[in-house]
């Protein structure tokens, strides 16, 4: 039953009868409408970060990013994703380990609570964290005695991100490893294989990629994370600054090639982002057509 | 398997469970339940009078208008868009789908700044609306387009798996029995998108009500006009009447997970339909 109409032009849908599809003229403006679209919505705007740092020559644009400011800032921003990416990660194992090996109530509610943070503002998440930890807060005033600083410090900078980027890869790692089901770990167990040795050996080769694309996608939002940060930093030039919130001050000071040049450093991060998810895409793509291919001979 | 109570006989439930409700807890629960407890030290009377003054009532239409607009356009325009880049080939296709994701992966603070600059009056698309005494940056023209930017990658990504799932024989039979292209599309074809289509639109809505990178820098913040919420909440905390930004907050919070409870309505009646 299945393509017959499909099959009698030839094989491809694009041979299908000019009746069964829209009209060329149709196709086309459609295919106009998408390509102005995207391109005033997303492409001008990364085209005129690096055209605008450039303006003024590449001297002006280097002397802006190796200016002391901008290193401590760039220092930072890694110092904050190295810390909350590997946590994240171990947390999102953890979470889809539990929720999709083994059968509890309340595994939908728990699933929905790790979803949380996506509905919550920026600047709320960061809020959140002001009236917990704050001075004014019991629990900041208990810190403050120590003379541990949480807030304004790069303490409360990783706990805000940690919270924005919280769900990435839990939530990729969850739906990935419901598809694989628990047979192969069972029968690693059966055959005698620790705990430890099961998931090393049996679950992260099927994980790895998801694992590796939320890690992406988690790295990408705690080093661009800028509402919640910016609640919590304190801005502090060369202290407390992270390379979202130098570009502000940069901009608001009116030093727009500055602001443009640093930009475009995260602009770069961006762009190598993009190309390593759709790296991976490609990669699980071809895994999976390979398997398919097994499942027929087999 | 399980439906007969088997024994799981893999090992590591109570650790990784038990790792992961304290970590949730840690990093989400108790950070977020402060919102409660500090609004609960305020009276209602305080509470109703913050929350209803007429510059927080102003922020939130701004915010909620503005959303709703951006939103409804992505929803037409992340709808073309799709469609373009699943049924049709041309040239650069690759290219503007990985484009697609553009919005997640950029700092919000510099996709504010880039659209500034874009949109300002002497900006490379401003300037063509100037002649016309059209001003978009530092207006809800321009927060809308921001928001817009941010929202985009929602709808076309929730509605693209869905286009290229599409049943293609259930087209042609409509065609076959003698239905025109536009029928075939509005009475086939959309009924099958709604869900995606509702999905993508609520959660671009939602993002863009807690927006704030991306339009603070070209929305212009005056009070009244172009002030968003969360911009009102940071303003406040400058100011340290925290009462009043956990105030604002609340009713932020409320809103946002009344949305997700909605898209998860949503998804839980498309699933049961399609069975």
């Amino acid at each position: 039953m299945a393509g017959i109409v499909t099959k009698k032009a030839g094989s491809g849908g694009d041979l299908r009868p000019p009746h069964i599809s829209e009209p060329k003229i149709v196709k086309w403006i459609l295919i106009a409408i998408s390509i102005i679209f995207l391109c005033s919505i997303v492409l001008l705007p990364l085209i005129i970060v690096l055209f605008e740092s450039l303006k003024n020559g590449i001297g002006l644009y280097l002397e802006s990013i190796v200016e002391p400011d901008a290193m401590s800032a760039l220092l930072l921003t890694i110092t904050v994703a190295v810390i909350t990416v590997p946590l994240n990660s171990f947390f999102g194992i953890c979470a889809a380990w539990a929720i999709t090996k083994f059968q509890f109530r309340g595994k939908n509610f728990l699933i929905s609570l790790i979803d949380v943070p996506f509905a919550v503002s920026p600047v709320i998440s960061g809020l959140i964290f002001i009236l917990l930890l704050g001075t004014n807060s019991a629990l900041g005033a208990w810190f403050e005695s120590y003379n541990i600083q949480i807030i304004f410090a790069l303490p409360g900078i990783v706990l805000a991100t940690m919270f924005v980027t919280f769900p990435f890869i839990a939530r990729e790692l969850i739906p990935l490893m419901q598809a694989q089901g628990i047979q192969e770990e069972e029968a690693a167990a059966s055959l005698g294989a620790s705990g430890w040795k099961i998931f090393w050996r049996v679950t992260f080769p099927n994980i790895k990629w998801g694992l590796l694309y939320g890690m992406i996608l988690c790295n990408a939002r705690a080093i661009g994370e800028f509402g919640a940060v910016s609640v919590v930093s304190g801005h502090i030039r060369g202290e407390t600054n992270t390379l979202p919130l130098h570009v502000e001050i940069l901009y608001n000071e009116y030093q727009f090639t500055a602001a443009f040049a640093v930009s475009s450093l995260l602009v770069f991060i961006a762009l190598l982002t993009i190309i390593v998810k759709s790296f991976i895409e490609w990669k699980t793509h071809q895994q999976q057509s390979q398997m398919q291919e097994v499942d027929h001979h087999g | 398997m399980f439906f007969f109570g088997k024994r799981n006989v893999l090992p590591g439930f109570r650790r990784t469970f038990g790792f992961t409700v304290l970590y949730l807890s840690l990093i989400v629960l108790i950070p977020l339940s402060g919102v409660v407890w500090n609004t609960l030290g305020m009276s209602w009377l305080d509470f109703w009078e913050t929350v209803t003054s007429d510059r927080v009532i102003a922020s939130f239409k701004v915010s909620f208008l503005c959303a709703l607009v951006a939103a409804f356009l992505n929803l037409v325009f992340g709808f073309i868009v799709a469609w373009a880049l699943e049924r049709y080939s041309f040239w650069g296709k690759r290219f503007f789908d990985n484009l697609i994701d553009l919005p997640f992966a950029l700092p919000t603070a510099v996709a504010g700044i880039a659209l500034t600059a874009l949109y300002a009056p002497n900006g490379w698309i401003g300037r063509f609306f100037e002649p016309f005494d059209i001003q978009i940056a530092y207006t809800q023209i321009g927060i809308t387009i921001a928001l817009m930017f941010i929202g985009l990658p929602f709808v076309v990504r929730t509605v693209q798996p869905i286009i290229q799932e599409l049943d293609k024989e259930v087209e042609e039979a409509a065609v076959i029995l003698g239905a025109s292209r536009l029928r075939t599309f509005f009475r086939v074809i959309f009924p099958q998108l709604i869900p995606a289509l509702l999905t993508g639109f609520a959660l671009a809505f939602a993002r863009g009500v807690g927006e704030y990178g991306s339009v603070v820098f070209i929305s212009g913040n005056m009070p009244f006009k172009t002030e968003i919420a969360p911009l009102l909440i940071m303003t406040k905390l400058e100011q340290y009447d925290y009462a009043g930004a956990t105030a604002i907050a609340l009713v932020m919070l409320i809103i946002s997970f009344a949305i997700l409870l909605l898209i998860n309505i949503i998804q839980a009646k498309s699933n049961k339909t399609s069975l």
